[in-house]
């Protein structure tokens, strides 16, 4: 246990200050990122937040932009992300995410702004501010995360739920014909010219997780050269409300998930 | 010799990391910690690559990988 705590502080100071190469001699090659605090997230075990908040803290880190950065959080279950972040969060209204991200980015041009949304935040509340704003082409990242369902209010059924799903509010699964199809928001903002840079990834094994990685790399990238709005869908692993242990849930979204909404760069321009 | 270390306290037990391991190198401990899960360990095999692949999926950044 003291050992961990030693590895752990000594990491901070090794990311804090140091160099990749000062790193690699003294046998480090996997830590926190600096920008990630140390307090552990409540999240459920196996849920994909966890994974997504660190892999942002390590594009930061790498961009060096940590003192530029703002980001938005939602209304979710990752809406205490800025006790996570080490950087500058502000809290919006539910699904209200990239308006304030908008007005953000207009009053101060030079930072970089993110908004971190669930589905039930982007995809349904949300629906109305997320097509303005992409519409409008501001210079702003989304990373959206999908999960498919409510997470944070007991597992209702979300837009994007996929048919024949369980979930509280659908006891039988998702009927088509009652509650319509699972969106889509990606293939959606497709065709709005305003959009720059979509893709679609997830965190269900390690492979994916860094192709996940290399997707938010590139849509602050798209930001950082002020090339316009892009945004990132992370397909994510809710064992609770799918009802599954964790290791059950990450093959889900590889057989069945990513089957209905297909994994790659949906729009790149 | 790479060698990982796992934050025993901070695991929830979701053991991504066991699936995602290529050589099968982390294993499910018998007692509980202070979560009352029971969290996973590291084998302490040299066969250990440094690969990452348990750190990266780790939702809980409890891994810490030295090469």
């Amino acid at each position: 246990m003291k050992n961990t705590k030693k590895a752990v502080k000594k990491t901070g100071k090794i990311s804090a200050g140091h160099s990749k190469d000062t790193a690699f001699e003294s046998g480090l090659a996997f830590a926190r990122p600096e920008s990630l605090r140390e307090a552990e997230n409540h999240y459920c075990a196996g849920c994909g937040h966890g994974i997504i908040h660190r892999l942002i803290c390590e594009v930061i880190d790498e961009f060096k932009i940590r003192e530029k950065v703002i980001a938005v959080a939602p209304v979710g279950c990752a809406v205490i992300a800025y006790d996570y972040w080490d950087f500058d969060v502000a809290e919006a209204a539910h699904g209200r995410t990239p308006a304030v991200a908008t007005g953000i980015k207009r009053v101060r041009p030079g930072s970089i702004v993110f908004t971190y949304q669930g589905d039930g935040d982007l995809a349904a509340i949300g629906t109305a501010e997320i097509i303005h704003t992409a519409n409008r082409g501001e210079n702003i990242t989304v990373i959206f995360v999908n999960n498919g369902v409510y997470g944070m209010t007991g597992g209702q059924m979300a837009p994007t739920t996929l048919a024949g799903q369980k979930t509280s509010t659908t006891i039988h699964g998702r009927s088509l014909r009652r509650e319509g199809y699972p969106l889509k928001v990606l293939e959606m903002l497709a065709v709005l010219p305003g959009t720059k840079y979509l893709e679609r990834v997830s965190v269900h094994s390690s492979h994916e997780v860094l192709r996940a990685k290399r997707a938010i790399k590139k849509a602050f990238q798209m930001q950082i050269e002020n090339k316009g709005f892009s945004m990132v869908e992370v397909l994510s692993m809710c064992p609770t409300y799918w009802g599954m242990p964790p290791i059950q849930a990450a093959d889900r979204i590889k057989n069945e998930v990513s089957t209905f909404y297909p994994l790659g760069v949906i729009k790149s321009c | 010799m790479a060698k990982i270390k796992i934050d025993k306290d901070r695991c929830k037990g979701c053991y991504l990391c066991v699936v995602n391991c290529p050589n099968a190198l982390i294993k499910i401990s018998e007692s509980m910690n202070v979560k009352g899960v029971k969290a996973a360990y590291f084998s302490g095999s040299s066969k250990c690559t440094g690969c990452a692949m348990c750190a990266v999926i780790c939702p809980d950044c409890g891994i810490t990988v030295f090469k």
